[in-house]
């Protein structure tokens, strides 16, 4: 097998024609690569270069809150009985001596008030979930600003939109888990959600609860789904995302030396690595901190669940808000369909918004694309205020979901301002429709004055805030020429044409008809980079002209 | 302080760029280039390197304490220890003292290690190439023409009926997968159609049981203005399938004087002004728990439908679909309230099958 050894040594030494290793590490490393090939792997990565701004350790954050909540939740699993069984609890916690409840409360309860640490470690791990799901929004809050979805990246922005998804529906099961009041609550509303599927409802809420509500099954089935399933397609899901993220490299933002073709950084190692790695403790040291001293989430004041008992602020988890808003704000329409079947349209219609109000986070990537018809790479980050419509787009979203987010907790705010519930209601079903279309306009008129300001900035300079009187009288702001770093940084950004349609009749006079499609994408592109879209940037011509005139204006 | 930086170590001349900046004078807005590098404070000052070193070095070790305090905190604090700790009021001690060592003990060594990357790493910013992600065309060319053959080689495209039956067994194998769901649950059958107070007739009534006394109620029990919860006679917490039945099972009980009832069907099927409605909300079965004696209306907490109990429990506001049922009551021979059937229709969330 092995020729090269036969051929190049002799007998006496050994089979390798591999320096020697300088010390043990060396030597340890030179074991490994004959089995892996780290040597290869590790030549390209170890000074890999990574830009930095403060936004790119959004992503991070999301990664290490998930190694956090993996860490704790094995702990937990370690304690915890999801079973539904009956027990009579006679814990230390006084207030529910003698009460029944089921195996997977009573286990809750153990781990808060008779393991040590293990109230600390169901903090964290209720912390943590919360964090994940925030920083997985708002990173792709980054990314979608600066454009950072753009090709190639497109299929990283879906990964990363299915982990957000998995993350959210992950956490409502974990929050499920306990079967506290408050828990089962949410199961109960989950069940109501499942019957008004029409057709299949009662059959599909007959197979998954093992019966009628609330069974004996619940509770082990999301268990495995919450510790296993879920987290199983999430880590793959996080591997591949990572990988890519490697693969393409970081996005940077435009500035001198920054080009489409490169990217501009400190190398992995050491720079990035101690920073990196650093960040994770104090992350995790944050989580940690605020779990000493927040309490989340305390199951023993809610009691064990029973169907006829109910909590007052029924809330659940800030993540899951939305879809609780659009629940409450729904007329309860019941339309009597095909000889007497019920058609929920009250609870159905909310359920269908709630992943459409998702999914059309997930394609955005796909329709942009398709309206620029941009076939290139994208590397340079685009500055909100530069792509006008995407950025309002993005901020009517955002509006719609914190309109939602009022309404799932109309109550709250009810009896913390002392308002009608009905007014708060009825202000949040005219809210669903207006707001993001006035979020929307607002919007993209700020980021057409600041492009405008910039515009300024270039041609004219910056304010010095010195006035000077010329010798005419006239009082002037002296401004200072901007330095050619900023020039450039000011009008790196691209700036898209509208796509135009082609001409009525094609070069033989034939009349050619342009498709919906067509004409659909040619109206969109307008909006976007047509008149109005934005503002046109500066020229070389226009800032001669200007410097030569010595900038008065 | 600047004049503890020894001169020679100061960088020669600040501000200008490397070669590669571009020609600038023909566009003005072309890229100047990288950046010189600008020294920090402990690249030229060697006092200020020690000083963070010894800063680094003092958060690992803060962190080192943290842990054995964690350690410490383990064994010494009871855990049914509750302590009053301002502003956050009474706390468990262990908690609070196992949470923030670990705490400390973590961030330190993240403060510590970002601190040694921020002051003492080479902060110099080093351009790497971006490759295209695209193969060039000789590449794309050369796979397109490798799969061409393998799929000629395999006959894939030539022998139509092997390619159809091999898509259509894949196709339909999945679908044993779903056939092993089916023993998860039960068929629906009638079973969200009927409650515990099916098994109640004319002849053998069953006693409405007060939730919590435990007690059979006389219509004297159930006060004007109060919201009084029931539960079937016979039906234990003990019972096995005691959560699925009192969610359906629930009751609770009004007594509105009888001149105030609006809906005439709906006083007929109470007693004296005692109506017994269900209990579980009909927009996704929230336990309703909230009454105003005033205007008789019930408030669902979970997303606030409003019934109006002197009105049939008509709906008046929120997303609830339909009105609560309502189980017909009166009083057996001792003078206890009973029940004499089920309710006319299922109780709860609606559902496809669900008769209106
Ligand atoms: S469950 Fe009662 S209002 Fe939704």
């Amino acid at each position: 097998m092995s020729t090269t050894s036969g051929a190049t040594s002799s007998a006496s030494k050994p089979a390798s024609t591999r320096a020697k290793p300088a010390n043990k590490a060396e030597a340890a490393a030179d074991w490994a690569d004959g089995r892996l090939g780290i040597y290869t792997l590790a030549k390209s990565n170890l000074r890999k270069i990574f830009p930095d701004h403060w936004s790119f350790m959004l992503g991070e954050i999301c990664l290490y809150s998930f190694i956090i909540i993996i860490l704790t939740g094995v702990y937990l699993t370690l304690f915890f009985k999801p079973s539904m069984a009956e027990v009579v609890y006679h814990g230390p916690y006084t207030p529910l001596d003698g009460i029944r409840m089921s195996e997977a409360y009573a286990s809750t309860m153990d781990i808060s008030f008779e393991i040590r640490g293990g109230l600390l470690i169901r903090q964290i791990h209720h912390w943590a979930a919360l964090v994940f799901v925030a920083a997985m929004l708002v990173h792709m809050m980054r990314v979608f600003f600066t454009g950072a979805f753009r090709k190639p990246r497109e299929i990283n922005w879906v990964f990363g939109f299915l982990l957000l998804v998995l993350g959210m529906f992950d956490g409502f099961f974990g929050y499920s888990l306990p079967d506290d009041l408050l828990s089962g609550t949410g199961i109960r509303f989950m069940e109501g959600a499942i019957l008004a599927v029409p057709i299949v409802g009662t059959y599909i809420q007959m197979f998954l609860f093992g019966g009628q509500f609330p069974g004996t099954d619940i509770v082990p089935r999301f268990f495995t789904i919450h510790v296993l399933l879920i987290p199983g397609i999430m880590l793959g899901l996080l591997v591949a995302h990572l990988i890519l993220v490697f693969y393409h490299k970081h996005t940077q933002w435009a500035g001198p030396g920054k080009t489409e073709k490169n990217v501009v950084g400190m190398p992995l190692m050491p720079v990035y690595m101690a920073k990196a790695g650093g960040f994770f403790f104090l992350v995790f040291g944050i989580i940690s901190a605020i779990s000493a001293i927040a309490t989340i989430n305390p199951i023993w004041a809610y009691g064990p669940y029973r169907p006829d008992q109910v909590s007052t602020d029924a809330q659940p988890d800030w993540y899951m808000g939305f879809s609780e808003g659009l629940i409450r704000i729904m007329p309860g329409w019941e339309i009597s369909v095909w000889g007497g079947h019920t058609l929920n349209l009250g609870v159905m219609v909310p359920l269908a918004i709630f992943p459409l109000v998702l999914v059309a986070i997930a394609v955005y990537p796909f329709i942009e694309g398709w309206i620029t018809g941009d076939k290139r790479e994208h590397h340079i980050l685009d500055r909100p205020r530069n792509a006008p419509v995407r950025t309002a787009l993005g901020a009517a979203w955002i509006s719609l979901y914190l309109v939602l987010l009022v309404g799932g907790g109309n109550d709250l705010f009810a009896t913390h301002f002392h308002l009608s519930l009905n007014s708060i209601t009825y202000f949040v079903r005219v809210g669903f429709f207006v707001v993001p279309v006035i979020v929307f306009f607002v919007t993209k008129r700020w980021c057409l004055g600041l492009q405008r300001r910039d515009k300024e900035k270039v041609l004219h300079g910056r304010e010095s805030g010195v006035i000077k009187r010329l010798p005419h009288g006239e009082f002037v702001e002296v401004h200072t020429p901007l330095a050619a770093k900023d020039l450039h940084t000011l009008t790196a950004h691209e700036q898209h044409q509208p796509v135009e349609l082609a001409a009525a009749t094609d070069e033989n006079g034939v009349a050619r008809k342009a498709g919906v499609l067509a004409k659909t994408r040619a109206k969109l592109s307008e909006g976007y980079f047509g008149e109005g879209g934005q503002i046109v940037k500066p020229t070389a011509e226009e800032f001669r002209e200007i410097e030569s005139g010595h900038g008065h204006h | 302080m600047s004049h503890d930086i020894s001169e020679e170590n100061l960088p020669e001349s600040h501000g200008d760029s490397h070669g590669h900046a571009v020609a600038v004078h023909d566009d003005p807005f072309a890229d100047p280039g990288l950046p010189v590098h600008e020294p920090r404070r402990t690249d030229i000052d060697e006092r200020a390197a020690k000083r963070a070193e010894r800063q680094v070095s003092l958060m690992f070790v803060i962190s080192m304490l943290a842990t054995i305090g964690f350690i410490a905190s383990y064994v010494i604090f009871d855990i049914d220890k509750i302590v009053y700790i301002f502003p956050l009021g009474h706390v468990s001690a262990l908690n609070f003292a196992l949470g923030l060592t670990l705490g400390v003990a973590l961030f330190c060594i993240g403060a510590g290690a970002v601190h040694w990357a921020r002051t003492l790493m080479s902060d110099h910013e080093i351009p790497a190439e971006r490759h295209p992600i695209e193969a060039d065309d000789e590449v794309r060319a050369d796979v397109i023409e490798q799969f061409r053959t393998g799929a000629a080689e395999s006959g894939f495209g030539r022998r139509k009926m092997i390619r159809n039956t091999m898509i259509g067994s894949m196709a339909l194998v999945p679908l044993s997968g779903v056939v092993l769901l089916r023993d998860l649950g039960p068929m629906p059958e009638q079973k969200l159609n009927h409650t515990g107070w099916q098994v109640a007739t004319p002849q053998k009534p069953l006693q409405l049981i007060n939730v919590n006394t435990n007690e059979p109620m006389k219509p004297e029990d159930v006060i004007v203005g109060s919201l009084t919860f029931a539960k079937p006679e016979g039906l234990e917490e003990e019972a096995e399938d005691f959560q699925v039945q009192i969610a359906k099972d629930a009751l609770m009980l009004v007594r509105i004087a009888p001149d105030d009832i609006k809906d005439n069907e709906s006083r007929d099927k109470g007693f004296e002004g005692i109506l017994a409605y269900s209990k579980i909300c009909t927009h996704v079965g929230c336990p309703i728990s909230l009454y105003e004696q005033q205007t008789h209306h019930a408030l669902c907490p979970c997303h606030q439908s409003t019934f109006d109990l002197a009105d049939g429990a008509r709906v008046i506001f929120g997303p609830a679909g339909h009105p609560l049922p309502q189980l017909k009551i009166t009083t057996d021979e001792q003078g206890f309230l009973v029940a004499t059937g089920d309710f006319d229709e299922p109780v709860g969330p609606s559902f496809w099958e669900r008769k209106r």
